[in-house]
């Protein structure tokens, strides 16, 4: 430090390096310059002191403020869930059948059904509702049960078929293979690919299945919603319409099980639900409302 | 002051800053900064109040950046987030223009119009009417602290703070209805960010304007590295003429014993004093610099090119009796040229060269293009979004679905009606959410909300029987545009129709 060389042309001292002739200059740092760098290590001072900052073997230090990211999280979701709660509310004092009247209050439920569908049932009826063999598409126009948003919601809550409780949707085909012959079997498939138009018509199969499957199914095959018993004159098959399928069908009966969502579920979602699952293009429309007071509920909640 | 004490233990620590105080001059240069003062803070300021008349669906603020709904009106044009080219574009023009102008006029940016410089300007006048001019300034700066500094300090920082407060207040009415913004923040309703950006402009006003002056030129900003890179040989920049100024007298008088004829005695016995040059030392151009540059060693990084010495250099060039310009704008290549006892460029010349033309071409093409593109862009907009999965559904009639979320953008202040129109896909309907299959046509009438996305499920039905893909075209045509303006124009969209790959 004692004996600096001092450059001519500037008259700053130099670092005291020379590279091939070429030194370095040692240009004092601004004085707020320095002082702005110790107020930076007197901030990071103070900032290990109130914020978690030191990594220990399991965590870090924690810090004077008791600050953690967790909590922040917890902080922000319980504000959503606040910011929520007034559409919730509004959902819940609707009547299912007068959502449609109010197009924004609507628009909510679908959104908190299609959320809440990724999570409850898209393991059977796939991410796209698309459904696959044994799972019901719910795009298409096709009901088992009923299509309007009442039959959707009645289906949610109960389930189809769940054992040990009596309000779910219940029905069973009886497994044909015990009471139909071979050759009736046969004839009874050629019958009912006739219906859509897949074969020509079997008039053997046509008593066939006015005796033993038009009980349920109808006289056209159009199927009966009360009891669950498909439209099997359509061009949907819900596990498939090819003759070795069929002949599965018939021998063995099929009977497909929803849970019902009312053990799991609260009413709004499911309402929400019903909501996401008829707006999915095959919704059908309700029985004519009944006139009754519209909620006047609050459905903007935010901006 | 212990701390000083021990930063001076090793005083090439750090250097403290050296007070400059920029004496008062008037002259061409000065003038020219007074007006773009004035302009440019009356643009700063009264901009966000003038108001626009856009009709009862979009706001009357002249300039706002709708941050909060993601719009960004400008008198007549109105950008939506998706047309943020336009902003793109003008940010290109803008660093086009900085090239053109420092490649023709060097750090004009820095000199004249750059916010630093228009506000420490502001501040440095607010200092000399509080404190007197250059000499008062340094009387005061090294005199004790007493009742007298104490009351010229105080009254200083109040009005530099109130100007402060006035510049970061200003900003936020950018990205608000000013009126209503300014009457909820003086009524401390206004949200947070509204107070902490007023606070943080206001402190870097206050630091920046009143303490950090030409620190901030000098260490913190990246311009004029940059912009001393684009300088040229023929680029116009603060020169002091040393061919003409050298070598300097002490004095007025002996100038005057220079210009005796070289045959009188004085000059013979003193043959030096015959080549004395035109700068007297009389350091008016250091007094008046607002960096505190000595604009005699040369160009350097120091130097905004306010040009406030050449005012004052021509001041007193008038008074001892010689030409005006011993510093003046001129080119490297002037310098040369008038060193060898040549004239320089004429300054026309100077600027209307290649690099200049073809900066300006380029400033002005891109210019042109986006005012052509903005006359003649769509103001409704449609944009099909086809669902993936399922990417089609089978109807129980043997037809296929396909669903797509579309959306509808009406870019215009008023609510329109369109018809949305299929076409090119035999034997297709659609319909949306609201309505239904078995009333479905070709066609779907939709009404749009004001200056907004309307967002709707379609549904398009068509017979099963066709290619796996088939192109086809949905259009939304206007019912209310005004025939031959770009609001009748439709708005186009070609979507493909999804069917099952192993058709019956």
């Amino acid at each position: 430090m004692a004996h600096k060389h001092i450059d001519e042309a500037t008259g700053t001292p130099t670092v005291g390096h020379e590279w091939d002739g070429i030194e370095e200059l040692d240009t004092p740092l601004p004085r707020w310059w320095l002082i702005t760098f110790i107020l930076c290590i007197v901030f990071a001072v103070g900032y290990v002191i109130f914020y978690p900052a030191i990594p220990l073997a399991n965590s870090a230090t924690p810090g004077t403020l008791g600050w953690s990211s967790r909590g922040d999280l917890a902080k922000e979701m319980a504000a959503d869930t606040s910011r929520r709660a007034p559409v919730f509310k509004a959902i819940a004092i609707t009547p299912l059948a007068q959502l449609p009247a109010n197009p924004a209050l609507l628009a909510q439920a679908i959104e908190g059904g299609r959320a809440a569908f990724k999570v409850h049932c898209v393991q059977c009826h796939g991410a796209g509702a698309a459904g696959s063999v044994g799972y019901p598409n719910l795009n298409d126009d096709d009901w088992l049960w009923g299509g309007d948003l009442g039959a959707i919601e009645h289906t949610l809550i109960n389930g189809i078929r769940n054992p040990d409780y009596d309000e779910t949707r219940n029905s069973q085909m009886p497994a044909f293979g015990e009471i139909l012959g071979n050759a009736e079997i046969e004839a009874v498939i050629t019958h009912v690919r006739s219906l859509s138009g897949l074969e020509k018509p079997s008039l053997a199969g046509a008593t066939v299945f006015a005796d033993n499957c038009a009980a349920c199914h109808g006289e056209n095959g159009k199927g009966n919603r009360d009891l669950g018993a498909p439209n099997i004159a359509d061009s949907i098959w819900l596990y498939g319409g090819d003759r070795k399928t069929l002949k599965h069908t018939i021998t063995y009966a099929r009977g497909g099980v929803m849970p019902r969502w009312n053990a799991r579920l609260n009413p709004v979602t499911i309402k929400m639900l019903a909501a996401y699952v008829h707006s999915l293009g095959g919704g059908e429309a309700g029985p004519p409302p009944v006139p009754a007071e519209v909620a006047e509920a609050s459905t903007r909640v935010d901006e | 002051m212990s701390t000083n004490s021990l930063f001076s233990l090793n005083s090439a620590l750090y250097e403290k800053r050296k007070g400059v105080y920029p004496k008062a001059i008037t002259g061409f240069y000065r003038r020219l900064k007074w007006i773009i003062m004035a302009v440019t803070l009356t643009i700063y300021y009264v901009t966000p109040w003038l108001r626009w008349d856009r009709g009862p669906y979009a706001p009357d603020q002249a300039v706002l950046v709708d941050l909060a709904n993601r719009r960004f009106y400008m008198f007549s044009v109105e950008i939506w987030p998706q047309e943020f080219y336009y902003v793109a574009g003008m940010l290109i023009m803008a660093g086009i223009g900085l090239f053109l102008v420092t490649s023709a006029v060097g750090r004009a940016w820095c000199g004249y119009a750059c916010p630093q410089t228009v506000w420490t300007d502001l501040f440095v006048h607010v200092e000399r009417f509080i404190d007197g001019d250059r000499n008062a300034q340094i009387k005061l700066a090294r005199a004790p602290l007493s009742p007298a500094k104490l009351a010229r300090r105080s009254t200083k920082y109040a009005i530099w703070l109130a100007i402060a407060v006035a510049t970061g207040g200003a900003w936020i009415f950018y990205f608000a209805d000013a009126p209503t913004l300014f009457a909820a923040f003086v009524q401390g309703e206004a949200a947070f960010v509204a107070y902490a950006t007023v606070g943080v402009l206001t402190a870097t006003t206050f630091v920046l304007g009143g303490f950090m002056r030409e620190q901030v030129c000098i260490y913190m900003c990246p311009w004029p590295r940059i912009q001393t890179a684009m300088l040229d040989e023929k680029s116009l920049i603060v020169t002091y003429k040393d061919w003409r100024g050298e070598p300097r007298t002490q004095g007025l008088k002996r100038t005057i014993e220079a210009d005796y004829p070289v045959e009188s005695i004085a000059s013979q016995l003193q043959p030096k004093a015959a080549r004395t040059g035109d700068c007297i030392d009389c350091n008016q151009c250091v007094a008046v610099c607002p960096t505190g540059i000595d604009i005699r060693q040369g160009p350097q990084l120091g130097c905004i090119t306010c040009a406030l010495c050449i005012d004052a250099c021509d001041k007193v060039m008038l008074q001892i009796g010689r030409p005006r310009g011993l510093i003046d704008y001129a080119t490297l290549d002037d310098a040369v040229v008038e060193k060898a006892g040549g004239t320089a460029t004429p300054v026309i010349k100077t600027l209307l060269r290649p690099r200049t033309l073809i900066y300006f071409a380029l400033w002005a093409g891109i210019g042109i293009a986006m005012l052509f593109s903005l006359g003649e862009r769509a103001r409704l907009d449609i944009s099909i979004d086809p669902d993936r999965n399922p990417r089609f559904v089978q109807l129980s009639d043997g037809q296929v679905r396909n669903s797509y979320t579309v959306k509808l953008r009406n870019m215009e202040a008023r609510p329109r009606t369109v018809d949305v129109t299929l076409s090119g896909l035999p034997g297709a309907v659609l319909w949306t959410e609201s309505g239904s299959r078995d009333a479905a046509s070709t066609s779907v009438r939709l009404a749009l909300q004001p200056d907004a996305a309307t967002k709707v499920r379609m549904f398009v039905a068509a017979p099963a029987s066709g290619p796996a893909q088939s192109r086809y075209q949905i259009v939304a045509v206007p019912t209310d545009g005004v025939p031959g303006t770009n609001t009748a124009r439709p708005a186009e969209a070609s979507v493909t129709f999804e069917r099952p790959e192993a058709s019956r």
